[in-house]
């Protein structure tokens, strides 16, 4: 149950989109969540749209993989649609039961909302399955380097991801050997209240946490003995650098934000001519 | 290539207000000398200091008194500590804890990424080192998927990406089973034979040290023996007083001479044992 929450699942491929350096990914994912709450229009929308499913079928992940994601926020979609549907004002009421009415201006918001948060959602999935974790710190640290200036400490956080990512699946396997072996002492997960429960990980907690500070000290003599400094005078074994295709690809991103930018411009003015209201 | 004298080191347990409280001496008077390329094996019980000792070797730790020098370097000196690091690289215990890299070859370009190794050049060590350690198949995978004396041979090989000419092993093979620390125990003697360099291993299994050049015995933090394997397991009584065992057939050989038998002192493995066996009866 808990393997299933892995942080940046990558979903293995050979494809244009995997082979992107990861600061174009990184990068291209904000531009796009930037275009989404520029989009206001349904123009806008189809643009939004269409960029999506050009990344998605270059990207060679199976659609259905992708929305998988999507089942985690569906919670926070419904509340989402629900609230606008009911509680934005309109010039036309389209139905009303005591208080609760729908009226289109409701409709129209409730509609884009969900189809921007859902397009969020697969937009940063696709960047997340086609980059490895590795390299998505490293393009970070890259994109991040700049901080470094202003006395962020950069290298370190990249490190700190890292490291967090190697550590991630052997303290998954130890809290599934403490759990088992509290359970054969009698120890009981399942049942009870919601105190009950958090109490009873008390016990697991405890140990979990005592080996992670263990290993932690482990790990920081290892380092040490080979040489570690932080990021000062370190050379990287797998540097990142662009390629045509990278600057291609920041072309088309820039080429595709100021056509958003566009498109919402003159669907205003056309709107705004033609519908005075 | 390794020397000490009169090396001290205390542990020093405070109380709630960071006072001194009590001190405990894991090392006592240590003096040594380990010469470039041999094969060196420390034992010791557990709590003999012998780990505290080969921390030393990598500047981990400095001596409370005494001194240690690696390669000529003092350990206490601060800005030859990457120099000594580099020189003398360690693994340790666990193989878990001391694997950096997500990626086998990532973790392997650790170090020389540390010491501001050109990036090409740490293609060719990685390629080398873990060719050196017999892993070089495994270079994409992750290591939580390697077995314990794989990921072992993984952290030697990152010690080796820094081309040290001494390599401390620190218990490597106590998590290990028995396949994993037969192979952990040849890549580190492969090491010594083709490359020429220097291991230190700290061990409590008797029987990784029947082949080492030179074995030191460590107690309560004294060296209490020194030797050849085999003028150290000829002395059967002291290693059962410090709580070592010896390797089966030294204590067959030993008990059978304690009941006459006319038998050579320190037979070290099983084919000894028969050949001396074999000539007593033929002279029968």
């Amino acid at each position: 149950m808990i393997r299933d929450i892995t942080l940046g699942q990558y979903y293995p491929a050979k494809s244009i989109i995997h082979q992107l350096d990861p600061r174009v990914k990184l990068v291209t994912t904000m531009v796009y969540i930037v275009s989404l709450f520029v989009a206001k229009g349904i123009l806008g929308y189809v643009l939004a749209t269409f960029f999506l499913a050009m990344t998605v079928k270059l990207s060679k992940v199976p659609f259905r993989y992708i929305t998988k994601g999507l089942k985690a926020i569906m919670m926070i979609l419904l509340i989402t649609v629900v609230f606008n549907l009911f509680l934005v004002d309109g010039d036309i009421v389209l139905w009303r039961f005591g208080f609760l009415r729908i009226t289109d201006k409701g409709v129209k918001t409730a509609v884009f909302m969900a189809i921007r948060l859902i397009y969020l959602i697969i937009g940063s999935s696709i960047m997340t399955l086609t980059t490895t974790p590795n390299d998505l710190t490293d393009g970070l640290e890259k994109l991040l380097g700049p901080l470094k200036k202003i006395h962020v400490p950069v290298h370190e956080i990249a490190m700190m991801m890292s490291i967090a990512l190697r550590f991630i699946p052997i303290l998954l396997e130890e809290t599934d050997k403490i759990m088992k072996a509290q359970i054969a002492r009698g120890a009981d997960f399942e049942t009870g209240n919601l105190i009950q429960k958090a109490r009873a990980m008390v016990p697991l907690l405890v140990p979990l946490f005592i080996s992670a500070f263990r290993r932690a000290n482990d790990l920081a003599m290892a380092m040490e003995a080979r040489c570690y400094h932080g990021g000062d005078g370190r050379t990287k074994m797998k540097p990142l650098h662009y390629v045509s295709r990278d600057r291609m690809a920041y072309g088309l991103v820039w080429g595709y934000l100021l056509a958003m930018i566009g498109i919402t411009w003159a669907e205003r003015l056309y709107v705004t001519a033609f519908w005075p209201l | 290539m390794i020397r000490a004298e009169e090396l001290t080191f205390e542990y020093e347990r405070l109380d709630e207000e960071g006072n001194v409280e009590s001190k405990k001496r894991a090392v006592d008077h240590v003096n040594l000398h380990i010469r470039p390329g041999k094969f060196i094996a420390v034992l010791g019980h557990n709590g003999s200091g012998k780990s505290t000792l080969a921390k030393h070797m990598n500047a981990i730790l400095t001596p409370t008194e005494g001194t240690l020098w690696v390669d000529g370097m003092d350990t206490k000196e601060d800005d030859k500590l990457f120099r000594i690091r580099q020189d003398a690289g360690m693994v340790f215990q666990n193989p878990d804890n001391q694997i950096i890299g997500t990626v086998v070859e990532e973790d392997v370009g650790f170090g020389p990424e540390n010491l501001g190794v050109p990036t090409d050049e740490i293609w060719t060590r990685v390629e080398e080192s873990l060719s050196a350690v017999g892993m070089l198949k495994y270079r994409h995978h992750s290591p939580n998927k390697l077995s314990g004396g794989q990921k072992q041979r993984v952290a030697i090989a990152g010690v080796m990406a820094m081309h040290p000419r001494c390599i401390v092993l620190d218990e490597p093979t106590a998590m290990l089973d028995p396949n994993g620390r037969a192979s952990v125990i040849r890549t580190a003697r492969k090491l010594n034979q083709e490359e020429g360099i220097t291991i230190i291993l700290i061990t409590h299994y008797m029987e990784e040290v029947v082949e080492a050049d030179h074995v030191f015995v460590m107690d309560k933090g004294k060296v209490v023996m020194e030797g050849n394997p085999r003028e150290i397991f000829s002395r059967v009584d002291e290693l059962k007083s410090l709580r070592l065992d010896v390797p089966q057939a030294t204590l067959l050989a030993y008990e059978l001479q304690k009941r006459g038998i006319p038998l050579p002192k320190g037979i070290l493995n099983n084919k000894e044992l028969v050949d001396q066996l074999c000539q007593l009866k033929s002279k029968m």
